[in-house]
């Protein structure tokens, strides 16, 4: 498909008797798609069937047009892949590694080396790039795995938990460079993360995984749906009547970790003051004060919630 | 907001390598790594001390014929270079061989070369090389330059016209000895991430095999068993390319069947071993 970076048809992997994917049929479009789902949902396995690493038992796998089966070496010359845990060639330092790997896709000598030290330059590793790869930070390592990912200018770009360890500074910064390239570079990418609020930033459509099967898929905007139906709502006295009573009025309710629910109210929405007004009536049935109550942007956290049934 | 790198990251529009030729990065690369290792470059040139006293030996051979009655230049000679080098092909195993995967598997490498376009008999094939390209450095090139040697010093073709066999007979005895210790050590080395740990599996390989045929040979009182020690099959087959009276009982084609099964057993391990992800059940 031409408007689509992968696809996956009916897709089945097990480790032993453990179904990791599910009969799993999805297209990723092209551009950022962020790959969310709790641990064990599927997520890396996915990634790693897209990369021939793991066999599938059944199914078809397509990236970027073409089977992964049948040619799996054209696939990763196309690819660059950001493992989820630390990978280095020992013995080398960060510049001699990143040639390597350059040359190990097929780029000449020359060339490797070159791209080799511009994309250690775009990582904002520049001034460490003749230190060994051993002696880096964790948040170096992430650096680096992005670089050798990049050196042979990929079309699709596999990045897996890309901010794992990371300080917050250096989070934003790699946050910011995954959003330059797909926004500003044109490199399609799929991060598989289990943070929202780092695919919220950087990805546009969304894949959720739960349980080895896909939950929802989409734009993140349009999965978001109408802004005006979420509402965050605090209230003092016992929540877990007001939670049920909620429910059993059609009407979602998550807890967050701020001690403020998010309320979610499916359908069309009714007149001016309505839905506040059907939280304040679960309330008072329920014996609750509610001491906060106001519209609410829809984020991927709801989405998420909504698609893996959380509560 | 932009990254404040952004200056530097352009594509790529240069152009690339066919694919399948990865092998040979790898093992250019590894081969450059050992090198770079002081105390390595050490071991291969004391390697070469054998060499330079058999050339001493053939000199003063040719220059006194008389001699020759005590330490004849001849078949036997040649077999015996190659077999003196037996004790560098250990060594150089050990030392350029053991950490060849197993450095890969406790960096977490392997993921990043099968992310590469290259297959996995490509990785272990380029593994293969640096170690067999150095195994051929301590055997095959010292054994056939001594063959030039004999020929350069004695002035004619006398030696070959006599031995016929000998040329292909040094080549395949180094080529046997090379790919026995180099797929045995690849093989191992996938099974640990520790290179002292791979180390003590081929020591052990080698010397275990060897104390358990002495034990047999005490019990049975005949050579027969000699196949279950893996250098006493290299001599035997070594024999038999040399033309030279067997030293066991063992039969060829018994020592040739279990050094091709060592050679399955190896590529086996390999196959199951180098994977992008480690599956445990």
């Amino acid at each position: 498909m031409a408007d689509s970076s992968v696809t996956l048809d009916h897709v089945s992997v097990a480790y032993g008797t453990n179904k990791a994917l599910r009969d799993v049929s999805v297209r990723f479009p092209k551009g950022a798609v962020g790959l969310l789902g709790p641990n064990g949902a599927g997520k890396s396995t996915m990634l790693k069937a897209l990369l021939g690493f793991v066999p599938p038992q059944a199914g078809r796998l397509e990236v970027l047009g073409l089977n992964v089966a049948e040619r799996p070496l054209e696939v990763r010359s196309r690819l660059g892949y950001m493992p989820e845990n630390d990978g280095h060639i020992p013995g080398m330092n960060a510049v001699t590694f990143v040639a390597y790997c350059g040359q190990l896709s097929g780029l000449p000598k020359t060339d490797a080396m070159q791209r080799a030290h511009e994309v250690l330059y775009y990582v904002g590793l520049g001034e460490a790039r003749y230190r060994k790869v051993e002696e880096y930070s964790t948040g170096m390592k992430q650096r680096i795995k992005l670089a050798q990912a990049l050196v042979h200018d990929p079309a699709l770009l596999f990045l897996d938990e890309p901010t794992n360890g990371m300080d917050p500074k250096g989070r934003d910064e790699m946050l910011d460079l995954i959003r330059d390239l797909a926004h500003n570079k044109g490199v399609d990418l799929i991060l598989s993360s289990h943070l929202l609020p780092d695919v919220e930033y950087t990805c546009d459509h969304v894949v959720v995984m739960d349980k080895g099967a896909v939950a929802t898929s989409g734009a993140i905007d349009q999965l978001k749906g109408p802004t005006g139906r979420v509402f965050e709502v605090r209230v003092k006295g016992p929540t877990a009547p007001f939670v049920a009573a909620l429910t059993a009025a059609g009407m979602e309710c998550h807890e967050t970790d701020e001690d403020v629910m998010r309320v979610y109210i499916p359908g069309a929405a009714g007149a001016r003051g309505d839905d506040q007004r059907r939280i304040c009536a679960e309330a008072l049935r329920c014996g609750v004060q509610v001491r906060h109550l106001r519209n609410s942007l829809p984020s991927l956290e709801d989405v998420f919630a909504r698609a893996v049934g959380e509560s | 907001m932009s990254p404040i790198h952004d200056q530097s990251y352009r594509h790529y529009e240069g152009g690339r390598r066919p694919l399948g030729s990865a092998w040979s990065v790898i093992a250019r690369t590894g081969i450059r790594l050992s090198l770079s290792r002081r105390w390595f470059l050490v071991l291969l040139a004391v390697s070469w001390i054998p060499f330079i006293a058999s050339t001493i030996h053939i000199y003063v051979m040719t220059m006194y014929p008389q001699m020759n009655q005590i330490l004849p230049v001849d078949a036997h000679r040649f077999m015996q270079f190659i077999e003196q080098q037996g004790i560098w092909v250990f060594f150089v195993s050990i030392f350029a061989g053991a950490g060849l995967i197993a450095n890969d598997r406790r960096a977490n490498a392997l993921q990043i070369y099968l992310s590469k376009p290259l297959l996995r008999m490509e990785y272990i094939g380029g593994k293969f090389a640096i170690l067999a390209t150095f195994l051929s450095f301590v055997t095959l090139v010292p054994a056939v330059l001594l063959l030039l040697m004999q020929i350069l010093i004695a002035g004619n073709l006398d030696f070959m016209r006599a031995n016929p066999f000998i040329v292909p007979a040094v080549v395949l005895a180094c080529v046997v000895r090379i790919l026995i210790a180099a797929a045995t050590m690849l093989a191992l080395s996938s099974l640990s991430k520790s290179t002292r740990f791979v180390a003590i599996l081929f020591a052990g390989t080698v010397f275990f095999t060897e104390a358990i045929y002495l034990v047999l040979v005490f019990v049975t009182g005949s050579t027969r068993v000699a196949w279950v020690s893996t250098g006493a099959n290299l001599e035997i087959v070594t024999d038999f390319m040399f033309r030279q009276p067997p030293r066991y009982e063992t039969p060829v084609i018994v020592s040739v069947l279990v050094l091709l099964g060592l050679l399955a057993v190896s590529l086996s391990v390999l196959e199951r071993r180098v994977r992008g992800v480690e599956i445990v059940a």
